[in-house]
């Protein structure tokens, strides 16, 4: 016999787990599949079972550094090279550098004759043979039920097939078996109950015209799984298993604010905006403006510098791009520069499972601050309302773990303002908006107002939303006596108040004229009494030195004529 | 080797009947069964191929890159390389019927198997 290498796992140490790479398998089956021993992929033809196990050899190849073998009993190497080429695997490559190793097992009913007792030791031999020149860790055997077909006694493969999983174990390699669904048991030939450790099942089911693949880990022995069945794309990347419950309410959160674009409107969220990362509906009857509040939350992204991704479900990039030039925003210097991607496409093009991996990859690729989804509710078309509500749940949920903030717009009708999938959807929500048509006095005019907004003081009025040429402003709406009033009413009513304050200011200034002219002469006043004053104070000091003088020449006189023997003698 | 066998057999292209039969055997081991498969071989050479065979044994557990070459899997098969069209017969050999059936040694029973 061959020389065995037998992996032992330490008692009470949890079973351990060789990651398959995949997108979102690793999830499910918590880490991977069980290391050293054998795992069952199986599912009807065209599943994508041999895929599924050609990427955890490239996957191990590539990202743990553990090459494989790949054993093929159906499909040449230069088959599975072409295969998986558009996928992105580049086998020869690999192959060349020693980490993978295609064998493809040929073997011909017709050219076989049975002749007495026999083995599979030659197999055994081979994939030994292939595993040691690579040193590999994982192990694919594609189809192995090719075998059945090749060698007539049942019973002898069956033993040896037994022997292969144990001696596959005992080799110490992480091994994935593919094999063909029965009609009423797992596998066509039973194998199941060889490969006891782990079975998953793949699914391609239609349902309403689209098709939609499924996973299941039927069993893992010793480990927790998931058992619900996920659906999974193969895309242009490989595959990715979309686990809705793999996405918790554990994301960071942060106190973070941005702006909307318009100054009134985030004047309205406590002067701020909104949380990042948090996620913003936006509702509203046909034409009362989502796309552009959309269209300003974008550019107000890309002035601060982030990256911004529009998808649009309804209207192409261009049209979005010239629409919003009649409200004066220019989009495409944006674009131009690589700050801004739209995406844009048909909700009805592909189920829900692929819009939503489109969007992932697209959100992975691009790393974008802000993502604009116009509008939520087209992609209700794409499928039923509980998938299109889980499949929001786990873009939102996705998004908040990546601190993403995301504007998502909805679609009302006229007359429901609140439809009850809005509500299914709001809750999710961390901010809602509403864009209401306000129709009085032959007029149509549009009002938002926030519904909700976690975590934040917000306005609780609706304001009037004008869209012009020059773009959105917010306008307070009047709100006196008569109701609100908006639109004309609104306007005539400023200009009977700006006309009250004009006649307020003339009346002002006429007074402030009464007291200028008051004031001078007041002044003019004083002065002619000062001037009165002097003078008569002028006069009386001229008569009090009148008077002065006099008495000195008086007495000057007096002593001339007293003095003796003086003059008159 | 090769060369010599190809002079050889170039003269007279008679059919099967007289041509040199390459035969190769593929064992494992030297376990039992592949005893008793070369065992067998020997005695079916001898009595239906006198003089115009050549037995070359490979074990796969010393030279194991040999396996791919022609397909084996099952052990032991015997291959039958020359003359052409190349022939599989796996097993021990013991069903001596089915043996001649496979190197084309008999033909087939009509009930058709094989």
């Amino acid at each position: 016999m061959l020389k065995n290498v037998r992996a032992s796992t330490p008692p009470g140490t949890p079973l351990p787990k060789c990651p398959t790479g995949i997108q979102g398998l690793d999830e499910i089956t918590d880490g991977g599949f069980p290391r050293g021993r054998p795992t069952l992929v199986c599912g009807f033809a065209g599943c994508g079972k041999t895929l599924l196990a050609t990427e955890f050899l490239v996957r191990g190849a590539v990202l743990f550094d553990e090459p494989g073998v790949l054993m093929c009993f159906e499909e040449t190497q230069a088959e599975l090279e072409a295969n998986v080429a558009s996928l992105g695997f580049n086998l020869a490559g690999l192959i060349r550098r020693k980490k993978l190793l295609v064998d493809h097992v040929r073997v011909e009913r017709s050219e076989i004759q049975e002749t007495g007792e026999y083995d599979l030791e030659g197999l055994f031999v081979r994939l030994n043979h292939a595993i040691d020149s690579i040193g590999a860790k994982r192990v694919v055997l594609d189809t192995i039920e090719g075998l059945f077909a090749a060698l007539p006694n049942e019973a002898a493969l069956r033993a040896e097939l037994r022997r292969l999983f144990r001696w596959l174990k005992d080799k110490g390699v992480t091994a994935v078996i593919t094999a063909e669904r029965g009609r009423d048991q797992m596998t066509r030939k039973g194998l199941e109950e060889y490969v006891s450790d782990c079975v998953i099942l793949l699914d391609h089911r239609v349902y309403e015209r689209i098709a939609t693949r499924h996973l299941r880990v039927v069993k893992y022995r010793g480990s927790l799984h998931r058992t619900n069945e996920f659906p999974f794309l193969i895309g242009d990347n490989g595959i990715s298993v979309l686990p809705i419950t793999s996405l918790g309410l554990n994301h960071a959160v942060s106190r973070e604010r941005v702006s909307s674009g318009i100054p009134r409107l985030d004047a309205m969220l406590g002067g701020q905006g909104f949380f990042r990362g948090s996620s913003i509906l936006l509702t509203g009857t046909p034409g009362t403006g989502k796309t552009s509040v959309a269209a300003y939350f974008a550019q107000a992204a890309a002035r601060r510098g982030e990256r911004a991704l529009f998808f649009a479900f309804e209207e192409s990039p261009n049209q979005i791009i010239r629409n919003m030039h009649s409200i004066g925003l220019r989009l495409e210097p944006w674009v131009k520069r690589g700050v801004l991607r739209f995406h844009a496409a048909r909700p009805t093009l592909y189920g829900l499972e692929m819009h939503l991996a489109t969007m992932f990859k697209e959100i992975v690729t691009f790393k974008p601050a802000v993502v604009i989804i116009d509008p939520m509710t087209s992609l209700l078309a794409a499928g039923s309302e509980s998938e299109t509500r889980a499949m929001v749940t786990r873009l939102i949920d996705s998004l908040k773990a990546r601190q993403i903030t995301s504007l998502f717009t909805s679609l009302t009708h006229e007359g429901s303002a609140l439809q009850h999938n809005e509500i299914a959807i709001s809750s999710l929500m961390d901010a809602w908006m509403l864009l209401q048509n306000i129709e009085r006095d032959g007029e149509r005019n549009r009002g938002l107002y926030m519904l909700k907004s976690r975590g934040m003081a917000h306005s609780n009025q609706i304001r009037e939303f004008v869209i012009s040429q020059r773009g959105i402003d917010l306008v307070d709406a009047y709100i006196g006596p008569g109701g609100m009033l908006v639109g004309a009413a609104r306007a005539a009513q400023g200009a009977r108040e700006k006309a009250a304050a004009l006649a307020g200011r003339q009346e002002a200034a006429r007074l402030r004229r009464t007291l200028e002219r008051k004031h001078t002469a007041v002044e003019q006043q004083i002065a002619a009494l000062r001037a009165e004053y002097d003078a008569e104070a002028q006069e009386a000091w001229r008569t009090d030195e009148q008077a002065a003088s006099r008495t000195v020449v008086l007495a000057t006189d007096r002593r001339e004529h007293t003095k003796p023997g003086q003059g008159q003698r | 080797m090769k060369t010599r066998r190809a002079r050889r057999r170039e003269p007279r292209l008679d059919g099967p009947r007289s041509q040199i039969w390459e035969l190769r055997l593929y064992v494992a081991g030297q376990t039992p069964r592949s005893l008793t498969a070369f065992a067998n071989l020997q005695e079916i050479c001898e009595g239906h191929l006198k003089d115009r065979y050549r037995i070359q044994v490979i074990d796969l557990l010393e030279k194991p890159q040999l396996s791919k070459g022609d397909q084996i899997l099952a052990i032991p098969t015997l291959v039958r390389r020359l003359p052409g069209p190349v022939r599989k017969i796996i097993g021990d050999l013991s069903d001596t019927e089915r043996v001649l059936i496979g190197l084309d040694l008999r033909p087939p029973p009509p009930s058709g198997r094989g």
